[in-house]
């Protein structure tokens, strides 16, 4: 027994020199590994991500060229005398601001617009009672699957017998709501208990109050996913302001864009700078509230 | 006031829907039963019903070779799109689904195309498929005129709608990668399981819940593609890119044949209401794995 213990004891200490360099080399492997695995998980995504936004890319480099260094046979993927003119061009050109003026304006008031009617539409499917709620929730949901596109026709034949044609409303109302807006926000509301409800009406708290002051900051990550979803939507309609517009007056930044488009194809430079301009406001939204987007999707849909 | 609070209570149940149902009856209920309603009549140029033809309308199509191309196109649009898009989404998923320097970055550049209107892609592509100056016949030393040759014309403008589809399956599969148990990884990789091996084993298995969903978004935004056809091919070359809304579009807008247009809505929403179906019965069945 006690040789085999004297033993054991001579490999311990034996080994504990051993170890702590096994331990070092070991270690130092492991960290070597770790950073090969870093370096081509980040090489890879380098690759990637630069050829998902190649077509961007492209788009701003041509858009600061000459445009006599684009009409040549020489490669020309960056811009020899980068220029501004183009940007200036293209706002002289067509009424450019005024584009993004009305975008802004439809845009806006539809994502504002959305967010009321659908707060409002959730709040009575999660905590009020009355008859047919359930089939007038089962209604809403299927508007899901009625494709805009199926029923563009008719609704323009609608927009046009009122004289709509060529108006800001043409542009919102028909945009003022949304079964995906009324599904998320019930789906946040249902998740309160009820009693909040209740011990809010005893103190006095009217349901508009309520949807104001508690229901609202409570779902504030519900409400800026909606925001920015609706508004890069309703920033990049085409099909919609294409049939209903006709005058300058009244075009959205999609439809505007095109109208450079028309022109002689040695303004190429030029539309691709008004694209930049009209492609900044809905990707700096993007950015700017992607981490909202993701928090309030998903954490509504995975919890309900 | 007292007497009736329940009847009070319901009235303002009611106020608080009314916006909603008001817009949903004026510009979804009403133009849908007016589409089918439209799709059995003949019309004036100005939309207005003027002869009942009964299913007529759909007799002309299912009989119209230009119909089928239609639909035939559209179903490969839909194929190329929707396994493009997912293709790129769930790659740039799985390349942030570990934590290393500037995956912010990265994920943002991945998620990006969402936030890119169908029309200002169409333009820039334009350019970059241009014969002459364009960038890719260039970079790869080709003569070939991309959106003018039937061969080519659908394919580039499904290569574009994939590109832009991507942007929100990555986000899609990134939530998906996101539920799975990262211990079942550390205990294959213990097995000495390839990451290969781990790919097809564990990721694409764990993402079964939400692909199912994933697949049928996909479907139905694809076949409601317009604007990059509207801009890049305007259907054509001959009608090898006339996907089925632009379809609708021309008939209607340009051929003023609003019943037909009519009725290949209804088609289309037939279609689409099929698809939907499918996804909330495979929601609810939930997809094990």
């Amino acid at each position: 027994m006690e040789a085999i213990h004297n033993t054991a004891g001579a490999v311990n200490l034996k080994s504990q020199a051993e170890l702590d360099a096994l331990h070092r080399v070991m270690n130092a492997k492991a960290k070597r590994k770790k950073n090969i695995r870093t370096g081509g998980l980040l090489a890879a995504n380098i690759v990637v991500a630069i050829i998902i936004l190649l077509p961007l890319l492209y788009a701003v480099s041509v858009a600061l060229m000459p445009s006599s260094e684009l009409f040549t046979m020489d490669l020309n993927v960056l811009p020899k005398q980068p220029t501004l003119e183009n940007f200036k061009n293209a706002l002289e050109n067509v009424p450019l601001l005024k584009f993004v003026l009305n975008s802004f304006v439809v845009a806006g008031i539809i994502t504002i617009g959305q967010i009321i009617t659908c707060s409002m539409a959730a709040f009575a499917f999660a905590f009020l009672d009355f008859k047919g709620k359930n089939v007038i929730f089962m209604l809403v949901m299927a508007t899901m699957m009625i494709p805009g596109e199926a029923t563009i026709i008719s609704n323009y034949l609608t927009v046009s017998s009122w004289g709509w044609l060529d108006t800001y409303q043409v542009l919102i109302v028909p945009y003022l709501t949304s079964a995906m807006g009324i599904f998320l926000f019930r789906q946040f509301y249902m998740s309160f208990p009820i009693s909040l409800y209740e011990s809010a009406k005893l103190d006095g708290c009217g349901n508009i109050k309520f949807i104001l002051k508690i229901l609202m900051p409570l779902t504030k990550s519900a409400i800026g996913a909606m925001a920015v979803y609706t508004f890069i939507n309703a920033w990049n309609m085409y099909m919609w302001p294409l049939l209903v517009t006709g005058s300058e007056a009244k075009r959205t930044v999609q439809i505007g864009i095109s109208m450079l488009n028309s022109v002689d194809a040695q303004s190429i430079t030029l539309m691709i700078a008004g694209v930049v301009i009209i492609i900044v406001p809905s990707i700096s939204i993007f950015i700017v509230g992607q981490k909202q987007l993701i928090k309030g999707m998903f954490s509504g849909a995975v919890k309900g | 006031m007292k007497k009736k609070p329940s009847l009070l209570e319901r009235t303002r149940a009611y106020g608080f829907l009314l916006p909603c149902i008001l817009i949903f009856a004026i510009f979804l209920f009403y133009p849908f039963f007016k589409t089918i309603f439209l799709s059995l009549y003949k019309t004036n140029k100005m939309g207005q019903a003027k002869l009942f033809v009964g299913i007529g309308n759909y007799m002309d199509l299912l009989t119209s070779s230009s119909f089928y191309n239609s639909l035939k196109v559209t179903l490969i649009f839909v194929v190329i799109v929707v396994v493009g898009s997912m293709a790129i989404g769930l790659l740039g998923a799985v390349l942030c689904n570990k934590a290393f320097p500037g995956i912010r970055a990265f994920s943002t550049a991945y998620a990006l195309p969402m936030a890119i209107a169908s029309s200002s892609a169409a333009m820039i592509f334009k350019i970059i498929l241009h014969p002459s100056v364009g960038i890719l016949n260039k970079l790869t030393g080709l003569n070939i005129n991309w959106v003018s040759d039937p061969k080519y014309a659908l394919v580039c403008v499904a290569i574009l709608t994939a590109w832009l589809n991507s942007g929100i399956n990555f986000l899609y599969f990134s939530a998906g990668l996101g539920n799975i148990d990262e211990s079942i990884y550390e205990r294959a990789s213990v097995d000495g399981a390839s990451p290969i091996q781990q790919f097809f084993h564990l990721t694409l298995p764990g993402l079964s819940p939400i692909m199912f969903y994933t697949l049928v978004v996909n479907i139905i935004q694809a076949f409601q593609s317009f604007g990059q056809v509207k801009i890049l091919t305007q259907g054509g070359p001959g009608e090898s890119t006339n996907l089925i809304v632009y379809s609708i579009y021309r008939d209607a807008f340009f051929n003023y044949r609003f019943g037909s247009a009519a009725a290949q809505s209804v088609i289309l929403f037939v279609i689409v209401m099929i698809l939907t179906l499918v996804m909330f019965k495979i929601e609810k069945k939930g997809v094990k794995y």
